[in-house]
This record gives structure tokens, C-alpha cells and sequence, in this order.
């Protein structure tokens, strides 16, 4: 079979479990696609070798009854592997070797899954490009020097690229979701409290979710309910009934309540991305769902609240990187000079910015006024949802305001790279579960992606609309191989 | 409002991170902007909300006080930047 990379999860997990394709088989060919792959920059650190040997060593003995038997995947880089280098993307953590491993790591080798290596991300997974990787930016399979997106961009361009049958990502403010956007993917990003947080590298710990990218919904569907799990090394982990997300995927979704909200139609957007919107909630309708205007009236104080709530979360995270227990250290004349160069040197630019941001509305005279504000203003978005959830069952919006965007195209103003995550980034103050959906092409041929967002703990919920719609929608993503030689 | 360099000085020293004239300028430069676009927040009413804490609203499970994790300095110490075997390593901090 020459075309391995081209199945999905769902399809391949058949095919070893039929036995018509060996652990062997499948890992060989990511792994020979994945080397052909250079130039998208999507792994910062492959571990091909010992993959190649624990799929040899699963088709000895294989366990069929597993959920993931003997797959090949590639992680986000923001995921500790034990003995395997995990670097967030930063040059902080450019030598740090983890002893442990995370819980949804843990979860997905638990099912039979087999580590590729570990994906490029932004900088901590603060960047809306991957651009702020210490390790480069990464290239997006739909066209040469495009932007895959961020902060999970090496992971969309994995699997956009088929170097990866799926993959994990993580989201704060859209880092799964914008990134499946502009490579015409799927990414969920699940309620928060629904998958460990042990062992992924902190950004802002009350907004950061794991969760699944994947060519289809059906895959995602799978992939998800192997890492969502309670874990009580996560405090904030929560305990509740888990579904078989994917063997209760269905595509009845006859009288549903979607909600359309009025303030994500929002100034400047492309007509484009309106029109797609129009389509989609046409689909929902063509499906047997009835959609419902509704209002979430505090939206445009969302992407405020957030740049004010997730630096400050950061600048306290990242304190930890000091250069005495781990990672890079400069040369001092003295303690502090020692702390203040390695902070200097380990972290880039877009970092260092969060940690001023946060740290500075954090500070003594300027809380009350900034992080206490933000808080409560957290409180007024999370009502708003609150309120509309009374009404409709789910809310269908567009996923990001334009198609990805040529690389260094808004690297010189933050702002506007901030304003690429205006409609993911109330769903992560919320809590709640979000997916987008590839749906339809610019007249660029670049992807556009909707977003149904859920109540909390109601994934399935949102799978089940997102498997209905993508049927309706019969999306083919335009992949030319550009940068295979 | 607007940030001068004194402030991104005094926010640099408490975030421990050294940054030179030109970057706290560029600093300066980038934080006015976000800043202005964070004030947006200053057109809601707040005073009786009450701020979000905690997404997970859930109180804190309790757990037995017991040992999980024994014998792994080595473990602990091993991506240590400067170690001696025994402990973390830093400048001198006494004269």
C-alpha cells in the first residue's frame, strides 16, 4: 500500500487490527514522509529510531483490543516525554530532558500509540503564527511561506501534511483551533478540566487545554476520548462521566438549537468569511437543526480580558525559569545578574513581552485596575454564555477572521496578530469546549475553518454537529506536496 | 496612559530580566499599544461583579498526606545546569 499516509486514524486502526497493514508498515511510512518533510520545519526533535523499534516489537506481540494499536503519532514539543528532549519551543529549555511523562501522553502510549517526535510550536505556546519559535517558524502545507498558524503549528502542519496520522495540540486563547483553520483540519479544544494539565509545560494555567487535531471528525472523536481523563494530579482536573466519543458519533442532529451570534459579525471581516457562515448555518438547517439568533453582548471585551488575564498567569509561570533547577543559564557577576541574563537570553521577544505585560498589571497600584478587572469583565463573557445556553444547544461561528497570512506578515505588530484569535479566545475564558471544522476555500484556494463552540462537558455534543455538518460540507483539502523534492 | 522607560526599567526589575536601551524602547513602544488596546475594558460598569477566580467550579478535592515520589534527587538534579551530585549550584550569594 503505497498511500498509507493518506488514510485516517480510523481507517488505519482498521487496517492493523484486519491485519491487512503491520505497526511496521504504517510507522515506516510517516517516518520516510516525515524525512521528505524537512522543509515544513514541523519537528524540532524526531525519534524515528526507537519508533521504528517499538513498532517491530508491537507487531511480535500486538494487542488489537487497543484504541490506538501500534499508530505512529507526533506530539506538540509542549508535552513532557520522559528520556525524550521537551523544549516548549524555547531556547530556555533547549537542553531539558524530562523524567516523567504527562498524563495525556501517558494516556495516548497507554492505548498502543508509538512516539514520531515532538512538534514546533510558538514559544511557549504564545504566538498566533509560529513564528516565535526559538527553533524557526514552520511552513504550512497549503502553499510555500504561509503561516500554519499558532501556537500548535507545527502540529496542523503535520497533519495537514500526513507526517502524522493525528496529533495532540494545546489551546489558551485558539492554539488548536486557529492553526486547524488555516491548514483545513480538524481541532477540538475540550472543556477545560476534561484532560490533564500534568506534565504540559505552563502558559496560562486557567485558560490551557490539551486536546485532538485530526483530518477528520470521526478520528478526532477517537483520539479525544483517549486522553480525556480525570487525573488527580491535576487540581483542577475534573470528574465526570466520560463518553465513547467516538463510537456515540452520530450525525443526527434533527432538531438542535444553534445559536448564531450577532457580534462575531464583526468590522473588516472578508465577505468571504461571512458568505461561509451564511453556508454553514444553511447546512445545520439542511440537517434538521434550527438555528437561533442570539446576543453574547460582552464579546468585544474578550481578546482585552484575555491579554491581560493570560500574561499575568504567564509572568507567574514562567518564573520558574531562573537557570538554577533546569534549562539554559547565562554567566553573572552575581545571583541576581545570573537570573536577570538567563531570563534575558532564554526567552525571545514575544515572551518577554507577556512576561512585561503580566508582570506589570500584576504589580503593586495597577492590580485592581488591570488583572481584578479583567477577572470580573471574565465573569460578564462567561454569563453571556451562561444566558444563551439557556436557549440553543450549541453556537456556530466562524473559527478565525481571514485565511492564514503570508509568514513575517504581522510580525511587527502585535496587535494585529492578537486580533487573529478574536473568536476562539471567549470560548478559553469560559471554559468551554470549542471545534472548528475545515469548510470551504478562499479565492486564494487557502482554507476557512467554522467553529461550533458547546456547553461545558457536552463534546459530544459539538463532535456530533461537526460530523454532520463535515458530511454536508464534503471538504478536500488542497495539498500539492509543494515542498517534496 | 503611557509607559516610559522608566516604568518598563522598573517592570524589567521585577520580572528579572535585564533589557538594554534599545530593546526597552521597542518594549515601550509595544506595551503603549497593547495598553490602549486593553483600555477598551475602562467602558464596562463593574463595581458589583464578581470577579472570575476559578473556570472549574469545584472545590478542591482532598488526598491522604502520603509519600508517592521516593529516592529521585537523582532524577531532580540530573537537568541542572550546574550541579555537584548533591545540591543546585548558584553564584555566590554571601561575601
Amino acid at each position: 500500500m503505497s498511500d498509507i499516509t493518506k488514510q485516517s486514524l480510523t481507517e488505519l486502526v482498521e487496517n492493523i487490527k484486519n491485519k491487512k497493514l503491520s505497526s511496521t508498515d504504517v510507522t515506516k511510512a510517516f517516518i520516510d514522509r516525515s524525512e521528505k518533510s524537512e522543509e515544513l520545519n514541523a519537528y524540532i526533535t524526531n525519534d524515528f529510531t526507537s519508533a521504528l523499534d517499538k513498532a517491530k516489537k508491537f507487531d511480535q506481540k500486538p494487542n488489537l483490543n487497543l484504541k490506538l494499536p501500534g499508530i505512529p503519532m507526533a506530539v506538540k514539543d509542549l508535552f513532557c516525554t520522559k528520556d525524550i528532549k521537551t523544549t516548549a519551543g524555547s531556547k530556555i529549555l533547549n537542553n531539558f530532558v524530562p523524567t516523567y511523562e504527562s498524563t495525556v501522553t501517558e494516556n495516548i502510549w497507554n492505548e498502543g500509540a508509538i512516539l514520531l517526535g515532538k512538534l514546533n510550536c510558538d514559544e511557549f505556546a504564545m504566538g498566533s503564527s509560529n513564528e516565535t519559535s526559538f527553533f524557526g517558524n514552520v511552513q504550512s502545507p497549503i502553499d510555500k511561506n504561509l503561516v500554519p498558524g499558532g501556537s500548535s503549528g507545527g502540529s496542523a502542519s503535520a497533519v495537514a501534511g500526513q507526517l502524522t496520522p493525528v496529533t495532540i495540540g494545546t489551546d489558551t486563547g485558539g492554539s488548536i483551533r486557529q492553526p486547524a483553520s488555516f491548514t483545513g483540519i480538524v481541532g477540538l479544544k475540550p472543556t477545560y478540566g476534561s484532560c490533564s494539565r500534568y506534565g504540559i509545560v505552563a502558559f496560562a494555567s486557567s485558560l490551557d487545554q490539551a486536546g485532538p487535531m485530526a483530518q477528520n471528525v470521526k478520528d478526532c472523536a477517537l483520539l479525544h476520548e483517549v486522553i480525556s481523563s480525570y487525573d488527580s494530579k491535576d487540581a483542577t482536573s475534573i470528574d465526570f462521566k466520560r463518553n465513547h466519543y467516538s463510537k456515540e458519533l452520530t450525525n443526527n442532529i434533527k432538531g438542535k438549537k444553534i445559536g448564531i451570534p450577532k457580534e462575531y459579525r464583526v468590522d473588516g471581516m472578508p465577505k468571504e468569511i461571512e458568505d461561509l457562515w451564511q453556508k454553514g448555518i444553511q447546512y445545520v438547517k439542511d440537517c434538521g437543526a434550527e438555528t437561533i439568533d442570539i446576543s453574547l453582548p460582552n464579546t468585544s471585551y474578550a481578546l482585552p480580558t484575555y491579554y491581560i488575564v493570560a500574561p499575568a498567569e504567564a509572568s507567574s509561570n514562567l518564573a520558574r525559569y531562573d537557570g538554577v533547577k533546569y534549562g539554559f543559564r547565562a554567566k553573572g557577576e552575581n545571583l541576581i545578574d545570573m537570573y536577570e541574563k538567563t531570563r534575558s537570553e532564554g526567552f525571545g521577544a514575544e515572551v518577554q513581552r507577556r512576561i512585561m505585560i503580566g508582570t506589570y498589571v500584576l504589580s503593586s497600584g495597577y492590580y485592581d485596575a488591570y488583572y481584578l478587572k479583567a477577572q470580573k469583565v471574565r465573569k460578564l463573557i462567561k454569563n453571556d454564555f451562561d444566558e444563551a445556553y439557556k436557549k440553543v444547544d450549541a453556537i456556530l461561528t466562524p473559527s478565525t477572521p481571514s485565511s492564514a497570512f503570508k509568514i513575517g506578515e504581522k510580525t511587527n505588530d502585535p496587535v494585529s496578530m492578537y486580533l487573529n484569535d478574536i473568536f476562539t479566545v471567549p470560548v478559553n475564558l469560559a471554559g468551554l469546549p470549542g471545534i472548528s471544522i475545515p469548510a470551504g476555500h478562499d479565492s486564494k484556494g487557502y482554507p476557512l475553518g467554522l467553529q461550533i463552540i458547546g456547553k461545558a462537558f457536552d463534546e459530544q455534543n459539538i463532535l456530533n454537529i461537526a460530523y454532520a455538518m463535515e458530511e454536508k460540507i464534503n471538504f478536500k483539502n488542497r495539498i500539492t506536496d509543494w515542498w517534496i523534492k | 496612559m503611557s509607559i516610559d522607560l522608566k516604568t518598563i526599567k522598573h517592570i524589567s526589575k521585577l520580572a528579572r530580566i535585564s533589557v538594554d536601551e534599545q530593546r526597552a524602547e521597542k518594549l515601550a513602544g509595544d506595551l503603549n499599544s497593547i495598553f490602549e488596546f486593553i483600555e477598551k475594558l475602562n467602558e464596562l460598569k463593574t463595581d458589583n461583579v464578581e470577579p472570575l477566580t476559578s473556570i472549574a467550579e469545584t472545590t478542591l478535592k482532598l488526598r491522604s498526606d502520603e509519600v508517592k515520589s521516593k529516592n529521585i534527587r537523582e532524577q531532580i538534579i540530573k537537568n541542572s545546569p550546574q550541579d555537584n551530585e548533591d545540591y543546585f549550584v548558584v553564584p555566590k550569594v554571601i561575601e
